[in-house]
């Protein structure tokens, strides 16, 4: 991966905390020195459609839009909406993505199927084999805050960005309330100590 | 002290920007993507900033604000400046005093509006300046300009964004800090230029076209205007978003990059235009640049291959410019097509949502399922029209209860105007608190007069739910949380001569049957307020519901609410926890026929 540069996709459900996450790691990366652009396409509504942060760092970023196959790495917090997103991805990038099933109304009333974890990972296949499947909702609730995800999803990503720790730690210390802010550092770390073990196991 | 470089949205940097200008009076209505430019001017306390009943309200105020010289900003969605046209035009004519900045945030690509209107159109109708950031950091050192252009020139500014600068964020550095201008506003006699009788009118328009030869010259030096020397073999001319995707897919061309687009500096262009070998515009939307550089006799392209529908990108004006031989074939992005099969996710009803139960009502006593169903297009049992907020998602399956949607307040005066076309369907009108407040009024009003026979429902969430929960006069609390005045929508309805109205609970679903049965059948006109909170704005979520998977027949009818914490897992109806909103709702639980449903 090119450390000068990094295009990103944060992709998930409404209420998940996407657009919260890119934030961070906007304001993460100018920290460290880069210029940055992001950019958040949401549908109409408050909850539930499908949402997409694109993030870009850089020495020197112009479009704030990704341009499709240039993604170096999508974070997801839902698995379809990894897949959804796959045509992105540059040959090579890395995938994260979250073991969590959120079936859509469609899929719900009979009308569509919600495809297996086989037909999602072929659609990533298509551009890459780093793919890294993590059970974040479940390690967020042995942690005692479902809503944590969006930061221990962070922690994955951290380990694959050009940041050093302690501008991760400034930013979301920054961001997150005080009542909040311990376990929110708890759940970054945790998220950064998965993905290591995920990583080792993989490749 | 301010950090000086920050990562802010376009709205953020904007509403920074006009605070450092010295802004003093703002107004506005909600609207995708110009919100949170109130939103955020409204935390300072040392401005007055408010919500307005509607664009053209908000409009009149600045307008009203800047007579007296203070310096005022109206912000709007595209759409907006339709509802604010008439008090736009009369600003222009009898200019300011005051600066007045009126902010137009159009939607390319129609991510949550109902046309793709291109509004710099607005800016040459009403014969005013006009300034297009390219990104947060121009937001910022636009609004700079903005008001003493303003002043300067006796006009209104139109600053035009879009969504992709509205709610992108990058990095700004703003170092400026805030000056006001005129502490203390005073509004002086002057008739001749605030009193638009034809007598006074007719000698403004003369000095509003001198405004626009003085601009003229102004804007061949202004400093935004911008030339970037490269190779000339291709010389771009373009602004706003496209001016990044262009510098990305023409790193070698030379830039001609406009931060005011209206009026335009012909000696520059044409200057610029000699200079190259071949001159382009690249914008999104509408030929505006193009055909205005064409008008002056310069040789250009842009829309022959550009799109003129929806927002651009580095692909489309890659893929554009390979087409018109400007960029080579070898350039041609590898481009995959989306993974194909997977099921869509379009927005939803909320878990809790006071309009899902209604809707249910709508759907069933319209035997809305049936109108799916016919091959032949048919009158429906209940024509229901729409308008704009959170409940136009009741178009989509499975209530399918929509039948028009046009602009803010339309349903009523459409639903009178089926009446009295003299269809054979009871005609149902369907709108918010909000919009009902913005522009449904009026509409009320005539159909009262006029002796109408339409239902209107009222769907009373209490907030402006799809922008994101935004104060109005119903809620009785103003921009910058101050207890105000509340309109009793009630009250109001009556005092227009309504003689049947009813209130139910939105999580009531009987009521909710007998009530719009009741009110169809009459012959006068109706009012339904179906009442409930929004449901992102109740924090109390007790007792999720859950199915009894012993009892449960799959019969299915729970998933006709379209609820998105009732799914189907494994053939098997499921309730959500996380999602559920419990106690607050349980319209499954009193729908379900085997009561399998409990918390």
């Amino acid at each position: 991966m090119n450390m000068k540069k990094m295009d990103v996709l944060i992709t998930g459900v409404g209420g998940q905390g996407v657009v919260l996450a890119s934030d961070i790691i906007g304001e993460t990366a100018i920290a460290a020195g880069f210029d940055v652009k992001k950019t958040d396409t949401l549908g109409m509504a408050q909850r539930g459609g499908s949402v997409v942060s694109h993030v870009r760092m850089g020495e020197k970023v112009w479009s704030p839009l990704i341009k499709e196959g240039e993604v170096d790495l999508i974070l997801a917090f839902e698995k379809l909406e990894a897949a959804r997103w796959s045509h992105y991805l540059k040959s090579g990038a890395v995938v994260v993505i979250n073991d969590y099933e959120q079936p859509p109304q469609s899929v719900s009333l009979g009308q569509e199927k919600y495809p297996t974890d086989k037909e999602l990972v072929a659609a990533l296949k298509r551009r890459t084999d780093k793919i890294y499947i993590i059970d974040g909702n479940k390690k967020v609730k042995e942690l005692g805050n479902v809503r944590t995800l969006n930061i221990f999803m962070l922690g994955c990503f951290a380990a694959f960005a050009p940041m050093d720790d302690k501008f991760w730690q400034a930013s979301i210390t920054q961001r997150m309330p005080e009542n909040i802010r311990d376990i929110n550092l708890k759940a970054f770390a945790l998220g950064r100590k998965e993905i290591e073990s995920v990583r080792i196991g993989t490749h | 002290m301010e950090k000086t470089l920050q990562l802010l949205s376009g709205n953020e940097a904007l509403a920074l920007g006009a605070y450092h200008a010295g802004v003093q009076v703002a107004s506005a209505y909600p609207g995708t993507p110009s919100t949170e430019i109130l939103e955020n001017l409204s935390r300072f306390k040392d401005i007055y900033a408010e919500w307005s009943t509607n664009e053209k309200v908000a409009m009149e105020v600045g307008m009203g604000a800047a007579y007296t010289g203070a310096r005022a900003m109206v912000s709007m969605k595209m759409v907006g400046l339709n509802v604010a046209a008439d008090p736009f035009m009369a600003a222009s004519i009898t200019g300011i005093i005051g600066g007045l900045v009126v902010i137009t945030a159009d939607d390319p690509q129609i991510h949550s509006s109902q046309n793709e209107q291109d509004n710099r159109h607005y800016a040459r109708l009403a014969k005013v300046p006009m300034l297009e950031p390219s990104d947060s950091q121009d937001v910022y050192d636009l609004m700079g300009y903005a008001f003493e252009i303003s002043e300067e020139f006796d006009t209104p500014v139109l600053f035009r964004t879009t969504t992709r600068i509205a709610h992108s964020k990058s990095v700004v550095d703003a170092r400026k800090s805030r000056k006001v201008k005129n502490a203390q506003p005073a509004f002086l006699f002057n008739p001749q230029k605030y009193v638009m009788l034809p007598v006074n009118a007719l000698p403004r328009h003369a000095l509003v076209e001198k405004r626009m030869e003085k601009l003229a010259v102004y804007c061949e030096t202004f400093p935004m205007n911008q030339i970037i020397w490269n190779k000339k073999k291709i010389g771009i001319v373009t602004s706003g978003v496209a001016y990044q995707y262009a510098r990305e897919v023409f790193p070698e061309a030379s830039f001609l990059k406009l931060g005011m687009t209206w009026p335009l500096p012909q000696k520059m262009i044409k200057d610029f235009a000699a200079k190259v070998e071949k001159l382009i515009v690249i914008e999104e939307l509408d030929p505006f640049l193009q055909e205005n550089i064409k008008a002056m006799g310069v040789k250009v392209t842009g829309k022959e291959f550009i799109p003129l529908v929806g927002e651009l990108n580095t692909r489309i004006v890659t893929e554009s410019s390979i087409g018109a031989g400007l960029v080579p074939e070898s350039e041609k992005p590898q481009v995959l097509p989306p993974a194909e099969g997977l099921p869509k996710r379009p927005p939803l009803l909320c878990p809790g949502c006071p309009h899902t139960g209604i809707y249910y009502t709508l759907n069933t006593v319209g035997q809305r399922s049936k109108l799916l169903e016919s091959k032949e297009p048919q009158e429906p049992k209940l024509i229901i029209t729409g308008d704009i907020g959170c409940y136009t998602l009741g178009a989509y399956p499975p209530h399918n209860v929509l039948d028009t949607t046009a602009c803010m307040g339309a349903g009523i005066g459409q639903a009178l105007g089926m009446e009295k076309a003299g269809v054979k369907s009871k005609v149902v009108a369907v709108i918010g608190d909000s919009t009902f407040l913005h522009s449904g009024i009026t509409g009320l009003v005539d159909a009262v007069y006029n002796d109408g026979h339409i239902t209107i429902l009222i769907l009373d969430n209490h907030t402006t739910a799809m922008t994101g929960h935004q104060e109005h006069p119903g809620t009785g609390v103003s921009a910058q949380g101050k207890e105000t005045q509340a309109v009793d929508i009630e009250s109001l309805c009556r005092g227009i001569g309504v003689k049947d109205l009813k209130v139910i609970n939105a999580f009531d679903l009987k009521a909710l049957r007998a009530g719009l049965r009741d009110s169809i059948d009459r012959e006068e006109l109706s009012v339904v307020i179906v009442r409930g909170a929004c449901a992102m704005q109740v924090r109390k979520r007790e007792h999720p519901r859950k199915v009894d998977t012993e009892k449960c027949t799959q019969c299915g009818v729970c998933l006709k609410l379209g609820c998105p914490a009732i799914q189907t897992v494994d053939g098997k109806v499921y309730i959500e926890p996380t999602l559920c909103a419990g106690d607050i709702c349980a319209l499954c639980e009193q729908l379900c026929p085997v009561k399998a449903i409990s918390a």
